[in-house]
Parts: C-alpha cells; sequence; structure tokens
C-alpha cells in the first residue's frame, strides 16, 4: 500500500520518486530474503543438514527443469487469484479472509451447474463460459454478503468473512455428499464429473493450465484498476480514511460491496479452475487451504495487484520443492513449516525498514496507511 | 421429539458448553488482553497448538500435568514476546505477523510433538460437581475442570481491573491512543509487547487444557482452528472480558448440538448441525450489532481503523 | 468442519526456504541418476507419525526400505489436490520413481488415473479396492485390507460385552469402507446378541478431535457401553470411552494400552503382509499384480490381543469368529435391508465380492443417517 502512496502523493519529483520506490521495493525484499537464507542456513546446520543441499534442492525442484518450472507454475495459478481476494478488499481496509469460502462456494456452483448442462450435452464453450460466470457470481455474491454486513449492519468483516468460510464448507459437504453426490464416487463423495471434454486444458506445449493466464490477466486489470481509475482512486481514499471518504461524498457503502464482490469473484475463479481443470468435480478436496495461503501471499505483495504474481509463484516453487527436499533429506513436514514462519517473519519485519535507506528517499518520505 | 430426547440434548449442550468452551475462553481472553493494547495477535492458533504440545510433554516427563500447564504458558510468552516486538517495528502489520507466527508456533509443536503422539500423560482431574444429580449424562456434564473456572475467575478478575486499576488503564488508554498514552509518560511500545507476552500465556493455558483435559491427548489434529475462531470471538464479544465468557459458553453449547442431535437420531444434515456455531455465531452479530459496534473497539487497533 | 484444511493446510504446504533460494539461485546440478534398481515413491495424506492410517501404512513401509534392490522415497501431508500429481510426478521426473504407492482414498480419481495414463513405463498402486480392469490402465492397481472383517470380530465380542444392548460408533464420513466397518461390527454383534444395535455418529471430517470427544461422550449419555470408531485417529474415542467407564474395540493399530480397564479388542491392518509380498517380488523384478486385497483368510488383517474388558465368553465367540472368517465364512448373510427398510442384498455376498465395494447404506440395526 505504501508503495502505490508514494506515487500517488510525491507530485514534485514523481518520476524520480517513482523510480527510487520501485527500487526499494525490489531491494528490501532481496535483502530480507539474503538475510532469511543466512537464518536458515544456520537452522540447518544445527540439525545436521546441508544448507548447500538445501538450497540445490530448492532451485532443482521449483526452477531447475522445465517439469520444475511448471510444476511451480501450476502451484501459483490459485494463489494469485486468492491473494488477489485478500488485496482488492485490503486496498479498501477490509481485513477479509474468507477467500476460502467463496472459493469453494464458486467451485461447487460451477460443478453443480455443470450437471444438467453436461447431461443435456449442451456446447462445450457455452458450458465453459456458464461456468466461469456461475463460479465468479457465487464467489462474488458470497463474499459480498460480508461487505454488505459490514456496511449495513457494521458487522465486522474479519470474523463474519471467516464464519462464511465455515459455512459455505458445510453446505458444499452437505450436497456433495447428499442430493447432488455421484453415487458412483464412492470412497471419494464428490458431484457428478463434468467429463474430460467439458474441463479446462493446458497451455499448449506446457503442463499448466489456463487458470494461469486469467490469474495474470486479472491481476493487471485489477492493478489498472485500483491504480488508473477513478474506482481505485476512491476506493484508496476510503481505505485510508473511511470518514474523509464518506465526508466528500463517495459512495463508501457501494465501494466496499464492491471490492467484496471483485474479491469473492476472483476466489471464485480460481474455484472454477479447481473444478474445471484439476478434480473434475467438486468434493472436499476443494478445501485445500488456498484461500488462507492468498492472505500470506497478499501481505508479502504488499497489497499491489501486479506484485502477487511474482510472490505467488515463490510460493509456487517452495510447494514444488518442498517434497524434493523431505523425500531427499529426510526432514518431516513440519520442519518446512518451522522454517517457513520465520522467513515469513524476516520478511514482514523488513517492511519496517521502507523510508530507512536515504538512497532511496526523495524529499517526501512515505506515509503509512 | 421426546420429551427424554430434549433432555438428552439440553444436558448434552450444557456439558459441551463447559467441556469445549475453555479454550476458547482462555485463548478469547488472551486476545482481549492484547487488542485492549491496540495490536492484533492473529496468531494465537500458534500458541494454542504449541501450548498443547508442550503442556502435554511436560506432564509425561514430569507426571504433574499442573506444571505442563505453566510450561505451556510460558511457551505462549516467548511467541507472544515474539510477536509483540516484531511488530513494535514501524510500519510492521501485526495482522500478518500473527499469520506467520501461527505458522512458526505450529511447526515447532509438530516438530517437537512427535514422539509425544503415541504416549498417554497424565491428565488434569476434573471436579465432580455434579454428584448431587441423579441423571448420569448431568453428573458427567458437571464434571468439570479446575481451568474452567479458572478461567472465569481470570474473566471475571481482566473485567475488572481493565476498569478499575491503574495497569487497566494504562492498558486501555494504550489501546484507544496512542498520542494520548504518550502524553501520560506511557511507553506504549512496552505496554503492547506486555500486553501481547500475557495474552499469548493465557493461549498457552488454553492448549494444554486440549491436551490434558478435553479431549485430553496430544496429535497434530488437535486444534482444529479453535485458536483462530477464538481470536474472531474477541470482535463478536466487542472485547468485553465477560462476554467473551458468554460468547465461549455459546460457541461451545452449538458445537455439541451436532453429535447430541444424531445421539437422540437426529441425522439428517449433520453438516449444517456440526456448523450451528458458526451460523449462531453469524446471526447473533447481525442482530445485534448495530452500526456503532465498532465503537467498543480499541481505537489504535488496525482493524478498527 | 474440515477446518483442519483451512488452518493450517495452507500453511503448511509449503517449505520456507525456497524463498531464501530464491535470493541465492544455485546453478542447475543434474539430478542423480536413478539407481539400477526399483525406485518406489510412496506419498502419505498426512503425517507419518499420526498414531493411525498413516502411521500404519509408514511403518509397514520399512519392510520394502529394508529390501535389496528397492529404494523408497516418501512424502507425508500431500492433500488430495493436484499436489499429489505434482509430488508424483517430481517423484518421476526428479527421483527416477518407477513404482509409485498411493495411500489415500482420493488420489485414485482423477489423479492416479491420469498419471498411470501419462506415465505407462511407471507402476501405480493404490490403497483402496477401486481398480478395475476395464476402467483404468494397466500399469495401475489397488490393494487393501478388508478390516470390516476385523470389525465384525469386534462386533462379536462388543455384542457379548455390553448390558445395555447398545454399541456406540464415531465415524468419520459416510464412505463404503467405513459404512462397511460399521456394518460389519452390527452383523458380529446380532450373530451373537440379536437385541443389539449400534448407533453411529458421523463427525464429518477425518480428524476432529474435539467432535469426536464430543461425539463419544453423547453416545454413552445415549446409553451406549461400547464405543468403536473409525476416524484417522482413535485414540480421543479409546480414551473418551475409558474415562466414562465404558468398554472400547479399536482401529487401525493397537490402543490397548490407552483403556487399561474397558478395552475389548480392536481391527488392526496388516499392511506389512501386503508390503512383504511387493518386497519379494521386487527382489526378483517381478511385475507387482495389479489386485492384492485379502482379509483374514490371507493374514491381511487381525484383532489386537483382549483386553480386559473382554470377557470369556466374549473372547470364545471372537476366536471362533476368527476361525470362521479364516475359513470364508460370510459376513453378509442376506437378504439383508437397510434402515430405511429396503432391501438392499437380496443374498449372501461373498466377503470380496466387489457388490459390497459400493455400499451406501446403513443396515437395520444402525441408528443413524448418511446424509
Amino acid at each position: 500500500m505504501a508503495q502505490a502512496e508514494t506515487s500517488f502523493a510525491t507530485p514534485p519529483a514523481y518520476d524520480t520518486a517513482r523510480i527510487r520506490a520501485s527500487i526499494e521495493a525490489v531491494a528490501i525484499p532481496l535483502g530480507a530474503l539474503v538475510a532469511s537464507a543466512i537464518i536458515f542456513s544456520v537452522f540447518l546446520t544445527l540439525l545436521g543438514k546441508s544448507p548447500l543441499q538445501f538450497f540445490e534442492l530448492v532451485w532443482r525442484g521449483g526452477f531447475g527443469s522445465s517439469f520444475s518450472l511448471q510444476n511451480t507454475l501450476q502451484r501459483a495459478t490459485p494463489l494469485i487469484l486468492t491473494g488477489l481476494a485478500f488485496a482488492i478488499p485490503a486496498r479498501i481496509g477490509l481485513v477479509m479472509i474468507g477467500a476460502e469460502g467463496a472459493l469453494v462456494i464458486g467451485g461447487f456452483a460451477a460443478a453443480a451447474l455443470a450437471i444438467p448442462l453436461v447431461s443435456a450435452e449442451a456446447p462445450v464453450y457455452l458450458t465453459m463460459l456458464l461456468m466461469v460466470l456461475i463460479a465468479m457470481a457465487a464467489g462474488g455474491a458470497w463474499n459480498a454478503i460480508a461487505g454488505w454486513l459490514k456496511h449495513s449492519r457494521g458487522v465486522n468483516e474479519t470474523i463474519s468473512t471467516l464464519l462464511l468460510t465455515y459455512i459455505a464448507i458445510a453446505i458444499m459437504n452437505f450436497f456433495v455428499e447428499g442430493a447432488l453426490r455421484d453415487p458412483a464416487s464412492q470412497n471419494k463423495p464428490s458431484t457428478m464429473p463434468i467429463g474430460k471434454d467439458y474441463m479446462v486444458g493446458n497451455i499448449p506445449g506446457t503442463d499448466v493450465h489456463w487458470g494461469l493466464v486469467f490469474g495474470l490477466v486479472l491481476a493487471v486489470a485489477l492493478q489498472v484498476l485500483m491504480s488508473r481509475t477513478t474506482f481505485g482512486f476512491a476506493a484508496r481514499v476510503t481505505g485510508g480514511n473511511p470518514r474523509a471518504a464518506l465526508a466528500q461524498g463517495l459512495p463508501v457503502g457501494t465501494l466496499i460491496v464492491v471490492c467484496s464482490a471483485i474479491a469473492g469473484a476472483c476466489a471464485g475463479l480460481a474455484g472454477y479452475f479447481e473444478v474445471a481443470a484439476i478434480h473434475g468435480q467438486a468434493n472436499a478436496s476443494l478445501v485445500a487451504g488456498y484461500g488462507f495461503t492468498g492472505i500470506l501471499v497478499a501481505f508479502l505483495a504488499r497489497h499491489n495487484p501486479l506484485m502477487i504474481v511474482p510472490v505467488a509463484i515463490m510460493f509456487g516453487a517452495i510447494e514444488a520443492s518442498g517434497g524434493l527436499i523431505q523425500r531427499r533429506m529426510d526432514m518431516p513436514d513440519a520442519t518446512a513449516l518451522v522454517l517457513q514462519g520465520i522467513i515469513f517473519v524476516v520478511l514482514l519485519a523488513s517492511d519496517s525498514l521502507y523510508g530507512r535507506f536515504a538512497i532511496f528517499q526523495p524529499k517526501i518520505s512515505t506515509e503509512r496507511t | 421429539m421426546t420429551a427424554e430426547a430434549l433432555t438428552t440434548i439440553l444436558i448434552a449442550m450444557l456439558g459441551g458448553a463447559i467441556r469445549v468452551s475453555t479454550p476458547f475462553i482462555f485463548v478469547a481472553l488472551g486476545e482481549t488482553l492484547t487488542e485492549k493494547s491496540g495490536r492484533i495477535n492473529l496468531g494465537l492458533e500458534g500458541n494454542l497448538v504449541l501450548g498443547a504440545m508442550v503442556a502435554y510433554a511436560i506432564s509425561f516427563h514430569t507426571g504433574s500435568p499442573w506444571l505442563g500447564v505453566l510450561a505451556a504458558g510460558f511457551s505462549g510468552v516467548f511467541l507472544g514476546l515474539m510477536h509483540g516486538s516484531i511488530c513494535s517495528l514501524k510500519k510492521v502489520n501485526d495482522i500478518a505477523v500473527g499469520i506467520a507466527m501461527m505458522s512458526f508456533g505450529i511447526g515447532v509443536a509438530f516438530f517437537f510433538g512427535k514422539p509425544y503422539i503415541q504416549p498417554s500423560a497424565p491428565r488434569l482431574e476434573s471436579l465432580p460437581l455434579g454428584g448431587w444429580a441423579s441423571n448420569p449424562a448431568l453428573q458427567q456434564a458437571l464434571e468439570i475442570n479446575p481451568l474452567f473456572i479458572v478461567g472465569i475467575l481470570i474473566a471475571i478478575v481482566m473485567w475488572w481491573a481493565l476498569a478499575n486499576t491503574r495497569v487497566g488503564l494504562v492498558v486501555r488508554m494504550t489501546g484507544d491512543s496512542e498520542p494520548a498514552a504518550r502524553a501520560m509518560g506511557i511507553n506504549p511500545i512496552k505496554v503492547r509487547i506486555l500486553a501481547t507476552a500475557a495474552g499469548g500465556f493465557l493461549a498457552g493455558i488454553g492448549g494444554a487444557f486440549l491436551s490434558l483435559s478435553y479431549p485430553g491427548s496430544w496429535n497434530e489434529g488437535l486444534s482444529s482452528g479453535q485458536g483462530l475462531m477464538a481470536v474472531a470471538l474477541v470482535i463478536f464479544a466487542r472485547w468485553n472480558p465477560l462476554r467473551c465468557i458468554l460468547a465461549a459458553l455459546l460457541f461451545g453449547a452449538a458445537g455439541a448440538l451436532g453429535p447430541a442431535l444424531q445421539s437422540v437420531g437426529i441425522s439428517q444434515g449433520y453438516y449444517f448441525f456440526n456448523a450451528a456455531p458458526y451460523i449462531l455465531t453469524l446471526f447473533i452479530m447481525v442482530a445485534a450489532t448495530g452500526s456503532n459496534s465498532a465503537r467498543a473497539a480499541p481505537g489504535e487497533l488496525s482493524i478498527a481503523k | 468442519m474440515a477446518t483442519k484444511q483451512i488452518s493450517r493446510r495452507s500453511i503448511l504446504k509449503t517449505g520456507a526456504a525456497g524463498i531464501a533460494a530464491m535470493a541465492l539461485p544455485m546453478p542447475f546440478i543434474k539430478a542423480a541418476s536413478a539407481a539400477d534398481g526399483v525406485v518406489l515413491g510412496a506419498v502419505y495424506v498426512g503425517p507419518r507419525d499420526d498414531f493411525g492410517w498413516n502411521q500404519a501404512h509408514a511403518v509397514a513401509m520399512e519392510i520394502l526400505k529394508s529390501t535389496d534392490n528397492v529404494t523408497v522415497i516418501e512424502e507425508e501431508n500431500v492433500p488430495e489436490t493436484d499436489s499429489v500429481s505434482k509430488s508424483m510426478e517430481s517423484m518421476i521426473n526428479l527421483d527416477g520413481a518407477n513404482l509409485i504407492l498411493g495411500t489415500s482414498f482420493g488420489y485414485f480419481e482423477p489423479f492416479m488415473i491420469d498419471l498411470a495414463n501419462k506415465y505407462p513405463d511407471v507402476q501405480f498402486r493404490h490403497a483402496a479396492p477401486l481398480w478395475s480392469e476395464d476402467k483404468h490402465p494397466a500399469n495401475l492397481g489397488s490393494y487393501f485390507c478388508y478390516l470390516n472383517q476385523a470389525h465384525y470380530v469386534d462386533g462379536v465380542a462388543a455384542g457379548l460385552s455390553t448390558t445395555t444392548n447398545k454399541i456406540g460408533f464415531v465415524a468419520a464420513k459416510p464412505i463404503p469402507t467405513v459404512l462397511s466397518n460399521i456394518n460389519s461390527v452390527l452383523l458380529g454383534a446380532r450373530s451373537v446378541n440379536p437385541n443389539v444395535e449400534v448407533q453411529v455418529i458421523f463427525t464429518g471430517d477425518w480428524s476432529l478431535p474435539v467432535r469426536e470427544a464430543e461425539a463419544a461422550n453423547a453416545l454413552v449419555d445415549a446409553g451406549c457401553d461400547v464405543l468403536t470408531c473409525h476416524v484417522d485417529g482413535p485414540k480421543v474415542v479409546i480414551e473418551t470411552a475409558e474415562g466414562r467407564g465404558v468398554k472400547s474395540c479399536g482401529h487401525n493399530a493397537s490402543q490397548a494400552a490407552l483403556a487399561p480397564k474397558g478395552f475389548i479388542t480392536g481391527a488392526e491392518y496388516k499392511w506389512e503382509t501386503i508390503y512383504s509380498m511387493y518386497a519379494d517380488m521386487l527382489a526378483k523384478g517381478e511385475t507387482l499384480p495389479n489386485v492384492v486385497v485379502g482379509g483374514y483368510h490371507n493374514d491381511m488383517v487381525k484383532n489386537t490381543a483382549y483386553g480386559a474388558g473382554a470377557t470369556p465368553e466374549a473372547i470364545a465367540a471372537a476366536d471362533a469368529a476368527i476361525a470362521g472368517l479364516k475359513e470364508g465364512k460370510p459376513i453378509y448373510v442376506g437378504p439383508l435391508k437397510d434402515n430405511q427398510g429396503n432391501l438392499v442384498l437380496d443374498k449372501t455376498f461373498d466377503n470380496y465380492d466387489p457388490v459390497l465395494d459400493g455400499m451406501n447404506y446403513l443396515l437395520e440395526g444402525v441408528i443413524g443417517s448418511i446424509t
């Protein structure tokens, strides 16, 4: 947020300030990563493991071959969308942690709609389009409930989105194990498979599904929306100071509901791709935690839609190489958790370094929102 | 539904309220204290899980569950100090650090907790306060763990102390307005670190209840998100320690509804019954919060701004 | 409520250091070439030491680790999403794995089926009775222990141990494997005590300790005096039963030590039988069969040694039941109705009849509903 504020709040030396801020925005996280690597190496040495082997494995598992790279990108895809789902409301000052629920509802709605359409052998592209639309609409509407409750009733959006997530999962489970269960789905209750023809394929020449392209397009589009349009400007003003926004006559309620809906639509789209590109049906595996990982992605990207892409790819690489590390270095999954916690903390703590280095600074210091 | 079935359900909900609510009470009280000072620690799930593991391990090694409870509290202090200190750096977002700390705390608990999944550790004895009752289910429901009573006492003390003591005033002042606190010569950073550490202590004890009383076992699936939910309940309880108790009891009672209904043969739609605590909480929030509810929030809280 | 995934998986599945490594890109080092023999990749859905399902597999996997010619690589906490495909592919592409064992139900479709088609030179085996010759690729297969046979024995012993004639069953999800265990407990109990009812409570997910304890308490309050369960970690249910002073039967592994007063017996998998058979075949360079299933007749399940809760007559009847199962005596003796009154099994079925793999009902005598 601070980064966007900088460019916005410093009209005098606009270009220089912008460049300096951009350099700062790259240099500080990189420095934090180096620091993390050092702490991490100490940790590994204490555990009697070789840091060198570790880093080699991370490289190989995350990027070192075309398989690894595609593995990374595929795993990054849902995180781009759920990262956006946290970042957009955050820009207007809302802490909405319910992307998981919107993802589940969106994916479930798409799978449910597919049942009659696929049975009726509806045209493939029309079905896909309708599934995308319903997933985004369902996810958007679900999350918009929280935005609307926030504005009209003052219900705190953090708790309502968390509650709605549990409720969304209950709804899906109820139908998936009940009325909409495919009788053939024996040991894993699921809705009827949508069938290969109706599934989303991979980007030609790769093993990565089309969700990645949608994620990239959406990240760019939302970046433009949030930083180049009146809507984005109004949202940022509201996020900075809701009272001032109201005083200026901005439609705060509409802005809140729309931002919540956009967020839910992003998560719903992630749910669509989980159903249409991965599982081919809706089941309890939609609850995979992407919505919650998205929160960290968004924070590390400082709620900047474009930055979410590289951060999500970084997360994808971590996940992609995590298994290799488990296998080769014989470390339990929990090791990764500990070290991951440490590194996130270091990265987040590095936020305090912004504005501390003279070389990155124009005359006006950055402002915290 | 027969009268007998209704009695069974009501007794189960009473028992559930008492049995299930304790970890929520402790975590919510800890978070209330932290948030009153103007910080959010979303990572108390990590304290809860680490506390559960530490309590179980210490109880297993020393044979004393109460030593385990104490150790769990101190593991929470450790995490709280970490959170509190890091968030004292300028521009560091407390919510994000909380999420990172959650992963750290859970990771440490899982990493060191592997050897304790299988053995049985001495557990906290409950007080049989239901001896007078003739109904065995009611007797069981009134088997009350001392920690439940301690939790209620802490809530009352905290409620009183926040309103009536100098420490309480300092915490509230820091949470409501940092400039005002500074003007009074209070060091807000110090207050917040201490409040987060104390909150961490309580959350750690909540974890000890999970592993040493109910369900009374250590494994990696133990918490299933109670810590996260308890943090959310603080908002529901509007930062009032006494309301935290109510919220936790309500949540516990609603949580007992699903299994209780199935036990009397009402089992269709158990996913919704099991989601009852969440649905109920949401409805109550919608019904009870007017547009002025945010006023109860400490002014410095990033969530309230 | 599946909160386990929500609160944790997100943060669970990542290996932190990746971030660090991005800052320090290392030159690509060539993958260690796969050993000449078998490289076996085992994938678990939870931690290997969960005192339950995953541990049962991991412990038995030690046999394969000590086999000449076989290198075992393992990955735990792999959720049933495309993470499975990617983990398995990573094992194949980066570690040279040529045999993959997937140990969670949800790995099979679509993930392992797709992978088997994509990598025809790699053998895949999955721990559930799902593979069928006409539907699935030939390099894929199933292995499974019919634990319901051991639960039938639990039922026999429990049927003679209950005084209230109510047995409580804490179950995770209404899938055929679980339903078959519930129904087998009922049939076992009724074979010795026709008045027994089995009451079931579904918790909705595989590991929810608090709700499992609530369910166990609710069942005791409803009058059940023997409890058993099918959840990932039975520890909570068994300990709660013991604490309430009722008897219990175990699941997955031996829980005898957790209930010194009330433990009757328990149902245990013997994956080691399958894995040693695999080990022998791999050592000889043979291809594994597509389907390996079994129960008491071929030493793939067992019952935990009787505890203090088992009366002499319960032990005698349970031993007799085991002897019967070893000779192939059927559990599902038709005709049988479900608890809605529908005829679901019109005749007697063999214990390995595929019809039973598709079970989606609770038999008459079970109190509970699958939706």
